[in-house]
């Protein structure tokens, strides 16, 4: 990767970096395999750490992994609409951060979960949040020679709950017209809310932190009133254009509905756990 | 132009050698290497399923897959899916229930029908449509397809 700079890429599901280089989106001259890189294939939990979830790990190890299901629901929701059976059985998470398409499933979950890329280059280690990551349509922080090693996400806090929600014309296998992924903590009580997190897919040049959207629950009753009050500062956030998937109109709509229901679900989620 | 790459795999249950090219799917390997034709090309981008094979026990499309990638790996194609003396129940159910018509798509259904009927032959209608969101028939015949996948599973539940 080092020797090859910006003519090197890896290879991990290759669901979509095969079809880039066939479609002459970009020439190289190496395509690493990083599936055999032990780092990068590992999935792990531990109470004091949480989540460590290598970039190269395929959707189907996540969705039918029983910590996941358990801990991490809004991950499995991410991880089981990705493409079809096909896609689930090569395609990674680290994968569709790395693709940093605005509408990436898996993305908004992971803002909402709040994780932590450990990304390895030249110079040594470096850790980036994950909502800072993606800088453009398939733009990223990741320099020439450097290479996402893993995702963590911090130990479920008591009493939390997520979810991801998406719009599709189609019942599978299409690209989200908009996407919600929704985090929630209550407090002992079970009726306030501790803290929240909301990430939003293809209503922006990046998927968006909805950070203010999130604040706003902090402290207040995990109230009906309260989250269609979040919904209308998610659509705030939202910066959607007009394309072939649908109408900056019709996208600001969409996030409205789909924070509603994936806020819903986390907190209906957290009350559960 | 580098040299050709040595890769050693199993397809097939057969231990099988090739020559390929970095940059070769192990469509284009299947098909023009080995000169197994029974994997098909639909849209070559992993949206059709029509190039389905097992690889390590997952269906994948073969389209997206490197040829190099198959080193050490056990690949199942439909060439593999018969018995020599006997077709396998997906395809007895199939051909039965009617369920192909121009048949481009047919290999890749199958391929992907077998592995989930071996792990949930009981799978119902609505798990067998998801499961296979990801193969494609423009001929729009699924109806009878699913009615195929669900009759084999019956078929191969009563095998067990």
């Amino acid at each position: 990767m080092a020797e090859k700079g910006p003519k090197a890429r890896c290879l991990a599901g290759g669901t979509d970096i095969l079809v880039q280089l066939r479609g002459g989106r970009f020439q190289i001259d190496r395509l690493l395999d990083v599936k055999n890189v032990a780092e990068l294939n590992e999935l792990s939990y531990s109470p004091k750490d949480g989540l460590t979830l290598g970039a190269a790990v395929p959707c189907y190890r996540i969705y039918e992994d029983k910590t996941v299901q358990k801990m991490y629901p809004g991950l499995a929701d991410s991880a089981s609409l990705i493409g079809g059976t096909q896609i689930q059985g090569r395609a990674s998470v680290g994968g569709n951060l790395c693709n940093s398409s605005p509408s990436g499933d898996a993305i908004p979950t992971l803002i909402a979960h709040g994780v932590t890329c450990v990304i390895a280059g030249p110079k040594g280690q470096r850790t980036v949040p994950v909502e800072e990551f993606c800088t453009g349509p398939g733009r990223n922080v990741l320099q020439p020679g450097e290479l996402l090693v893993s995702m963590k996400f911090p130990s479920p806090a008591r009493n939390s709950g997520a979810n991801y929600l998406r719009f599709i014309p189609r019942n599978e296998m299409d690209i989200a017209v908009a996407g919600v992924g929704a985090w929630v903590q209550l407090d002992a009580s079970k009726r306030k809310v501790a803290s929240a997190r909301i990430g939003l897919a293809a209503v922006g040049p990046t998927p968006i932190f909805a950070r203010e959207a999130g604040k706003f629950l902090e402290g207040k009753e995990a109230s009906q009133s309260n989250v269609e009050e979040v919904a209308e500062m998610a659509k705030k956030a939202a910066k959607p254009i007009d394309d072939m998937r649908g109408t900056t109109k019709q996208r600001v709509h969409l996030v409205g509905v789909l924070t509603k229901r994936a806020l819903t679900k986390a907190i209906e989620r957290a009350k559960e756990g | 132009m580098p040299g050709k790459i040595h890769v050693q795999t199993t397809i097939n249950g057969a231990s099988t050698e090739f020559l390929c090219e970095a940059r070769q799917s192990l469509l284009e390997v299947l098909r023009d290497v080995l000169e197994m034709t029974g994997t098909k090309e639909g849209c070559n981008d992993g949206n059709c399923g029509a190039c389905s094979v097992i690889v390590d026990g997952r269906v994948v499309d073969s389209c997206l897959v490197l040829g190099v990638e198959a080193q050490g790996k056990k690949i199942t194609t439909i060439e593999g899916v018969a018995s020599p003396d006997k077709l396998h129940p997906v395809q007895q159910a199939f051909l039965e229930n009617a369920a192909l018509q121009c048949g481009i798509c047919t290999p890749g259904f199958i391929v992907a029908s077998k592995a989930l009927l071996e792990k949930e032959p009981n799978a119902d209608e609505g798990r067998i449509r998801h499961w296979l969101a990801g193969n494609l028939c423009r001929c729009t015949g699924y109806d009878k397809i699913v009615r195929a996948v669900m009759d084999a599973g019956q078929r191969m539940k009563a095998k067990r």
